[in-house]
């Protein structure tokens, strides 16, 4: 045999043999770190359907006879149906009233003339660049107590509305800025007014960037906390996220009931999350590196 | 013809009234309020407000150690942010880059725990440090280190850095994202390029990755700032900013001062100062993304 062709042979064995540990370890790794993403909301989904009693010593991960009928509790007894109800209400009404404004608001930056149009908009996306809203919650509680808003679903509403808006204007108007006008145009000449035009036309072309406001914006809704405390406090307004703080507050050793308004809480997120998660981390990467 | 004129305009401003409307009240009027109220003494309540000029500002500046404190313990978990966080998540982006398997899945589920609430995710994490039932507790057990096992949220000694650790768990999969993002934005023939000649994966890493990475490092640097010095919600539902003054941020320190002593004059100063600390950063993140455009 030729010595060379062997060691060539011993070497292309070393490369392989290198190759496969590497990607074992690799793989081990994003493994431990996926389970530790995982694990938490899977405990927190197997407590939910253990007992008060058996919920601090029993650490299963699969108990044994799930009490299913905690969700029922959670979902009656302890006001979570109430809350998931609000929070369904207000993330429906925040994202079509983010939708609708902003795109009307764009609509008329990228096609209408007047004057102004320029300023207005720099004004109105300039909240976009300076994230201090956490610095005014002071004057927007003091101005909320003014208008009579505190504690009305309206006070939690129109300031969740205001705090998309640049956003989706931002978005919108990009999107249309790209669209060809030609159709509108036609539909101008044939006597359509501009609202029907925006409507019509302008409005059912953008679905794809609507749809990735309203992703952003279901999400931060569903998630907000600090003007839900601020706002309400008659439970029956509260949305899940201040349901979960009460009903910690008040029965702190409830865990199995606490666990399941938190996987009441987590499952639509998760849900839409898991559907729609293209979009969604495109979306994320395209906000950030346009920034 | 005038007549017609005037009526177009109207209607088009008509589309960006609403907008218009919500922006003036709900931001440009809080905006300028906040100013007028760090000079008074206001209460929140009282019908009448007295002017007290800079005297806010300079017992925040002189006389607040608790607010100094909450902006360090913001600074604390900021800085592991920067640190830890964004190394695990660059570390992670750049396993995924390559070609490997199941690289989509890895991605959906590090992305998991960022698009949890803040509530949500600080509830679960106070049951893993419970000092009585916590599973941290049980697995120390379990692995025979009962000697570290602790009440870790209540402990002065650890409750900065447990919540900072539920912080970073919730933050590490946007800072992956972004950072995987950047790199597939990179040319593959550069690094065939570069293996052709003969580099090593490190060296790779420094003279072609990171170069080109630079910008992104940069806005996830500054991005990462701003959202964790504005920390709230994971510091509310676990430890409310105990033990004493241990996990206190800027934020529960001016909502406590507001709506706990209701001293809204003094609180809106601290809003102030801590927003113009913000800001000062949102420019250099301006800035930085003008430059990021050029290159």
């Amino acid at each position: 045999m030729d010595p060379v062709s062997v060691t060539d042979n011993l070497e292309i064995n070393y490369e392989k043999i290198k190759r496969v540990t590497v990607s074992f370890f690799t793989h081990l790794f994003l493994v431990v770190v996926s389970v530790s993403c995982i694990f938490p909301l899977w405990w927190a989904f197997a407590s939910s359907l253990k007992t008060q009693e058996t919920v601090f010593n029993d650490l299963s991960l699969f108990p044994k006879n799930p009490q299913w009928q905690n969700y029922y509790v959670a979902w009656t007894k302890a006001d979570f149906g109430l809350y998931f109800l609000n929070s369904l209400f207000y993330t429906v009404t925040v994202v079509l009233g983010v939708i609708l404004i902003s795109s009307m608001a764009a609509y008329a930056f990228s096609r209408l003339q007047f004057p102004g149009r320029n300023a207005l908009f720099l004004v109105l996306i300039s909240t976009m660049m300076i994230p201090i809203q956490s610095a005014s919650i002071i004057p927007l509680f003091v101005l909320l107590n003014k208008l009579h808003l505190i504690n009305t679903q309206l006070g939690y509403i129109l300031p969740q509305i205001n705090g998309g808006l640049a956003l989706g204007i931002f978005l919108l108007k990009t999107f249309f800025d790209d669209l060809p006008k030609e159709l509108e145009d036609s539909a101008r000449i044939d006597g359509c007014g501009r609202f029907r035009v925006y409507w019509h036309i302008a409005l059912p072309l953008a679905r794809p960037a609507i749809a990735v406001l309203a992703i952003f914006n279901i999400l931060a809704v569903w998630n907000e906390y600090l003007l839900a405390m601020l706002v309400l406090s008659s439970k029956s307004l509260m949305p899940l996220q201040r349901g979960l703080m009460v009903f910690q507050g008040a029965h702190i050793t409830q865990y199995p009931l606490l666990m399941a308004g938190i996987v009441i809480t987590v499952l639509p997120v998760l849900a839409v999350y898991l559907l729609l998660q293209k979009h969604i981390i495109k979306g994320i990467t395209a906000g950030a590196v346009k920034g | 013809m005038n007549l017609h004129k005037l009526r177009n305009l109207i209607g088009n401003y008509l589309f960006v009234i609403p907008a218009l409307v919500l922006f003036f009240t709900f931001s440009l009027y809080p905006f300028f309020k906040v100013f007028q109220l760090s000079v008074t003494d206001w209460d929140g309540i009282s019908p009448t407000m007295h002017y007290v000029g800079f005297e806010n500002f300079v017992d925040l500046f002189t006389d607040n150690p608790v607010f100094w404190l909450s902006m360090k313990n913001a600074g604390y978990v900021t800085f592991l942010a920067l640190t830890a966080q964004n190394l695990l998540a660059l570390l992670l982006a750049l396993l995924c880059d390559r070609e490997i398997k199941g690289g989509n899945v890895y991605r959906v589920i590090f992305y998991m725990p960022p698009v949890l609430s803040g509530i949500v995710v600080g509830l679960i994490w106070n049951w893993i440090y419970d000092g009585n039932y916590g599973l941290l507790n049980h697995f120390l057990e379990f692995i025979g280190l009962q000697e570290f096992t602790r009440a870790w949220l209540s402990d002065s000694k650890t409750a900065l850095t447990a919540v900072s650790v539920i912080h970073m768990w919730k933050g590490f999969g946007w800072g992956f994202i972004i950072f995987l993002a950047g790199l597939q934005s990179i040319p593959r023939e550069l690094y065939e390029a570069a293996r052709v000649d003969g580099a090593s994966s490190w060296v790779v890493f420094k003279n072609i990755t990171a170069p080109l990475m630079i910008p992104v490092f940069m806005l996830v640097s500054i991005l990462t700032i701003l959202g964790t010095m504005q920390i709230f919600d994971i510091i509310i539902s676990t430890t409310g900013g105990g033990p004493g003054y241990h996990t206190e941020v800027p934020i529960t320190r001016i909502l406590s001062t507001m709506i706990g002593s209701s001293k809204f004059g003094y609180a809106s100063v601290m809003g102030v100062v801590f927003g113009l600390i913000l800001l000062a950063i949102s420019m250099i993140q301006i800035h930085v993304s003008r430059m990021m455009r050029q290159v």
